[in-house]
């Protein structure tokens, strides 16, 4: 009977212990881990090309020392609005979201819809005949390998603020501008009127 | 040897025939009962337990090739966080189909034990026919699977992008084509698709 009042009592005790050392244990971390430097909430898009004209797209511009917050992430424009060339060869922009898109050498995602046999079936626009010929301008039954992987020409475009403002203008505006204009004003020189800026491509 | 093994077993099965001689018939009812209960319970139970995420991901052929590949997709990771685990997709919910499945299953018993995809090689070189296994039988059962949880009627597709909600009208709305048609190779990486129709 002594006996086992005594066993009790010790399984008691190390019940207690063992609770208490878990206790303990579990709290530790939280305490001892060192007070996080504050973050300074900068802007980084504000300062994303600093006073010396650097584009600093690393740190964009926050001290080594602080830690800035970085700009929400840009998010592919997804309308399926078919955007206009900037110039008469440029390769067009992809106006759908490509998230997971398997182009590799087993599979190709883009050519579900693009291939010319399938573009009717998508509605999707085929991809040109050009892509069907090889450096020799023949034409192959299947895409041409050196056009095989699209996102090397076609790519999509986000909501990202452009980050250096374009100065280009297509040849149409450069036509309409007066004749006087154009022969007074160097090639180098800032347009009066800088064309609607188009979105940053990004990759 | 052999005679002592008949005896054995002939004495079982006389046991078995005789009408029960020291047990009330409520006894062995309610017995039986509990007993089924149980049994059922565990069977039950034993059969969740292989219908888990885990248990699929215990084998280093499944952990290491396709569960890698789900884990960038929207089924693994997306904005709601709702995601489907593997027997959502690869085991049909219903009770007498998951039983077929699961006997089916066998099979992949038989490759775990002879190392039929052990290493990714082998696994790569397998993946177009145990790829095509899935795509015939979500093709045979109208995607069920998919349709588990993506509902044609639900489908707002105003709210789809506008070349996803024509194309969905235009062929899954005429029923004319089922979700596994297109949808190719969305929780895991293709095989060498030359030759299979995709869409």
């Amino acid at each position: 009977m002594r006996n086992k009042l005594w066993t009790a009592v010790g399984v008691a005790v190390l019940m207690v212990l063992v609770f208490v050392a878990g206790w303990k244990m579990g709290q530790s971390p939280g305490a001892g881990a060192a007070p996080k430097a504050a973050s300074v909430p900068i802007d980084a898009r504000a300062i994303f090309v600093p006073e010396s004209g650097q584009i600093d797209a690393l740190r964009r511009g926050v001290p080594v020392d602080q830690e800035g917050h970085p700009p929400a992430i840009a998010r592919v424009e997804n309308a399926d609005l078919k955007r206009v060339r900037a110039y008469p060869m440029q390769p067009p922009t992809i106006p759908h979201s490509i998230d997971g898109y398997q182009v590799d050498r087993n599979s190709n995602r883009c050519l579900l819809c693009h291939a010319r046999a399938n573009a009717a079936t998508f509605q999707a626009p085929p991809v040109s005949v050009t892509h069907y010929m090889d450096r020799d301008d023949q034409f192959l039954a299947t895409i041409s390998p050196r056009r095989y992987f699209c996102n090397q020409c076609h790519v999509v475009q986000t909501d990202a603020p452009v980050l250096v403002t374009s100065q280009f203008r297509d040849i149409d505006s450069v036509l309409a501008q007066p004749a006087t204009q154009a022969a007074a004003a160097p090639a180098t020189a800032r347009p009066a009127t800088p064309a609607p800026a188009q979105p940053a491509a990004k990759e | 040897m052999g005679s002592w093994a008949k005896r054995q077993l002939l004495g079982f099965w006389r046991i078995l025939r005789r009408p029960s001689r020291h047990y009330s018939l409520g006894f062995l009812t309610v017995a039986g009962f509990i007993v089924g209960i149980v049994f059922w319970g565990g069977f039950n139970t034993a059969l969740e337990a292989t219908n888990t995420e885990a248990f699929c991901t215990s084998c280093h052929e499944m952990r290491d090739n396709v569960f890698q590949e789900l884990k960038s997709t929207i089924h693994y990771s997306n904005r709601s966080g709702v995601r489907a685990t593997c027997p959502d997709c690869h085991v049909p919910h219903r009770w007498t189909d998951k039983i077929a499945r699961k006997m089916q299953a066998s099979k992949e018993v038989w490759g775990k034990i002879f190392g039929t995809i052990s290493t990714r090689e082998k696994f790569l070189d397998e993946r177009l026919t145990l790829a095509d296994h899935e795509w015939q039988r979500l093709k045979a059962n109208n995607s069920l699977e998919c349709r588990n949880c993506h509902n044609y009627d639900s489908m707002d597709l105003t709210r789809q992008a506008s070349r996803a909600a024509q194309v969905h009208k235009l062929w899954l709305g005429s029923g004319e084509k089922t979700c596994i048609d297109c949808h190719k190779g969305i929780a895991h990486q293709l095989p060498d698709m030359t030759g299979v129709p995709q869409g």
